[in-house]
């Protein structure tokens, strides 16, 4: 078991009012597992995404990563777990602009103080694995939004996360490219990578082994479709 | 850490005019400091070399009534002050710490005495004797130095110093030209010339000040010849040449024990031989120079605060300006103690590399400052030191606030933000 989740709820405080975002979420996804989490909009996926990202905390429930309770753990611990055990892919691709594609990757490496040879060895790699081997050198501006977001990708897994998590990976780009992104996931899950994807389009989720809806906040009734 | 320095620079590189804008105040503010601590400095070292003679540590002592030089008032040098033996002398010149001695009498000022061709010379007089020059760091210039023979046969031959022989026969050669001193005919054989490692030996205020006015010179005939010329014998001065600077004072100090010994006035005469303590003299100057340039120390200080609060600033805005950057690596496992690591270097890489710019500013400054008023600068290295370490301690108190502010921007929040 990767992941656990146990009624989860998150709510968010706008002055007085208390609003609910989230209700007793139940999840578990397995080793190897690929998710799919589909809903409308405002319904509570990036929210949720975060909570499993160790970017924010739930207002109650239990979260299990890896067999950690991630109950009222520390900031640094939180950086660090997302450091190790979460690999993040946004909509955008959200590269730093005055690095090179190589650096980008090999960028998480430096918070878990890899020496920089070894850094840009592994990061060179993933480049590779992402099909990228002839744009390291690249600059963001210099690459499509499609090679972007495969470096992205990369950079989410060049420290080779337990969980990669991706909020509308292919949101931003057309159809052509969004294609190539989701074969690499593919690509990546039947290599063994445990994936959990927010999506809108049906035909994304497709490729998934899982998919939930959430709707108001709530996993819909019958869980996995 | 390093990584942190270079990716620092880059991104100051990156944006070249933003961080000048921002470190002008900085430059401004060191540049300033650096200009005025030169100029202190400058100042000082002047004073002190022209005081205590850098290199030949001179010490005088003179005949003194109280604590003031004894003044000739045309009357005879008073009873009881006995003529200083060449005995004496090489008894002076073996002082522990000394190196030699010269004795000589002088009129510091000779209004009327020294004649060329019906104009006057006003410069010094004195009747040496043949220590004086290298004692003094003389060199021959041109011609030769007094021989044995000057001495000896009294022969009334004269050695000028530079501003002396340019101010009596401006444009020509003053060698084998003929002055009166007194009505008496003096044949010009030499001029000399300071050694070039040698300031002059000045022993106090007046002169000092006198020597930065415009000196104009001095003329140096044998010692023996003085009573033909002076109506009344100046007593005899010594200058004793220290070994170092720092022994200078107790030279001169056993010196004038040792002179005094062979005085026989009253006690009520309050006459003495004494040395003027001139590392005492030159302390009190620098002094007084130092309190009124340490008041523009601190008014160039304000310019730095105002620097430090234009970098803050700057920083806030920087940090606005990098939020999705800032959250993507903190999402990425980036803890908040780097992030605030980041911030801090960035700024104070910003402000040392202002205060270095204000270092070179400010050496500029003071070299111009030096040419148009003639005032001497040196350049202090413990100062720039200071200064950059300085503007860097700024970088990081005033970058801290913005730091702060990055290091703690919710991940979630600065992601949304588009
Ligand atoms: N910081 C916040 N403060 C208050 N309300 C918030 C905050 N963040 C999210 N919400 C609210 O929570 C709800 C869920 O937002 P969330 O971003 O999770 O939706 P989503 O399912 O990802 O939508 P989309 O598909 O448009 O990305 C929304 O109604 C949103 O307004
Ligand atoms: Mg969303």
């Amino acid at each position: 078991m990767v992941l656990e989740l146990h009624d989860i709820c998150k709510d968010y405080t706008r002055g007085k009012l208390t609003v609910p975002v989230l209700r007793d979420i139940n999840l578990t996804v397995e080793e190897g597992e690929y998710i799919a989490i589909m809903g409308p909009s405002g319904s509570g996926k990036t929210t949720l995404m975060n909570l499993i990202g160790c970017l924010d905390v739930p207002t109650s429930g239990r979260r299990i990563l890896k067999g950690e309770d991630l109950d009222g753990i520390s900031d640094n611990r939180m950086a660090d777990i997302r450091n190790r055990q979460i690999g993040f892919v946004f909509q955008t691709a959200d590269l730093l602009p005055g690095m090179t594609a190589l650096e980008n990757v090999a960028l998480p490496l430096t918070y878990r103080g890899v020496k920089k040879k070894e850094r840009l060895a592994r990061a060179k790699e993933m480049l590779e694995r992402v099909g990228l081997a002839d744009r390291m050198d690249h600059k963001p501006n210099q690459l499509s939004g499609g090679q972007c977001q495969r470096v992205a990708i990369a950079r989410a897994m060049v420290g080779n996360p337990s969980l990669l998590l991706a909020d509308e990976p292919t949101g931003a780009l057309d159809t052509q490219s969004g294609r190539q992104v989701m074969e690499l996931f593919r690509n990546l899950n039947e290599e063994g990578v445990t994936i959990i994807m927010i999506t809108h389009a049906p035909e994304v989720a497709s490729c998934a082994q899982k998919t939930y809806l959430i709707r108001d906040g709530r996993i819909q009734t019958g869980g996995a479709v | 850490m390093f990584e942190n320095i270079g990716l620092s620079i880059q991104g100051i590189w990156n944006h070249k005019l933003r961080s000048l804008l921002t470190m002008l105040g900085i430059i401004i503010g060191i540049a300033s400091i650096i200009a005025i601590v030169s100029t202190i400095k400058g100042t000082n070292e002047q004073i002190k070399e022209q005081l205590i003679g850098a290199g030949n540590n001179v010490v005088t002592v003179q005949l003194c009534q109280g604590s003031e030089p004894y003044e000739m008032q045309y009357s005879s040098i008073p009873g009881g002050v006995p003529v200083i033996s060449e005995e004496t002398r090489a008894k002076l010149a073996n002082i522990d710490g000394a190196v030699d001695a010269t004795l000589y009498t002088q009129r510091s000022w000779t209004n009327g005495l020294i004649y060329h061709q019906n104009s006057g010379f006003s410069g010094a007089l004195r009747g040496i004797d043949s220590h004086y020059f290298s004692v003094n760091g003389y060199d021959i210039y041109l011609g030769r130095d007094f021989s044995q023979q000057d001495y000896d046969g009294f022969r009334k031959v004269a050695i000028l110093d530079q501003s002396a022989a340019s101010g009596i026969f401006p444009g020509e050669n003053p060698l084998g030209q003929v002055i009166e001193i007194k009505k008496e005919p003096f044949t010009v054989i030499g001029v000399v010339a300071r050694s070039s490692t040698y300031e002059p030996n000045i022993s106090n205020y007046e002169e000092y000040v006198t020597y930065l006015g415009n000196d104009s010179g001095a003329v140096y005939i044998p010692g023996v010849d003085w009573p033909m010329v002076c109506q009344y014998d100046e007593p005899q001065t010594v200058d004793i040449q220290a070994a170092t600077t720092d022994e200078m004072t107790a030279v001169g100090k056993s010196a004038a024990d040792i002179i005094n010994e062979g005085l026989s006035v009253g006690d009520d005469s309050n006459l003495t031989y004494s040395s003027s303590d001139v590392l005492e003299r030159a302390q009190s100057l620098q002094q007084l120079a130092n309190a009124t340039n340490q008041q523009l120390v601190w008014i160039a200080s304000i310019s730095l605060l105002v620097g430090g609060i234009g970098v803050m600033n700057i920083m806030l805005v920087t940090v606005t300006e990098r939020t999705r950057e800032i959250g993507l690596k903190k999402a990425i496992g980036a803890r908040k103690g780097r992030i605030l690591w980041q911030f801090l270097t960035e700024a104070a890489v910003l402000t040392s590399l202002g205060g270095i710019i204000g270092v070179l500013a400010g050496i500029g400054m003071a070299q111009v400052v030096s040419r148009l008023s003639g005032s001497p600068t040196a350049i202090s290295v413990p100062a720039i030191l200071l200064a950059v370490l300085f503007s860097m301690i700024i970088g990081i108190v005033f970058g801290l606030m913005p730091a702060v502010k990055a290091a703690n921007l919710n991940p979630i929040e600065a992601l949304r933000r588009e």
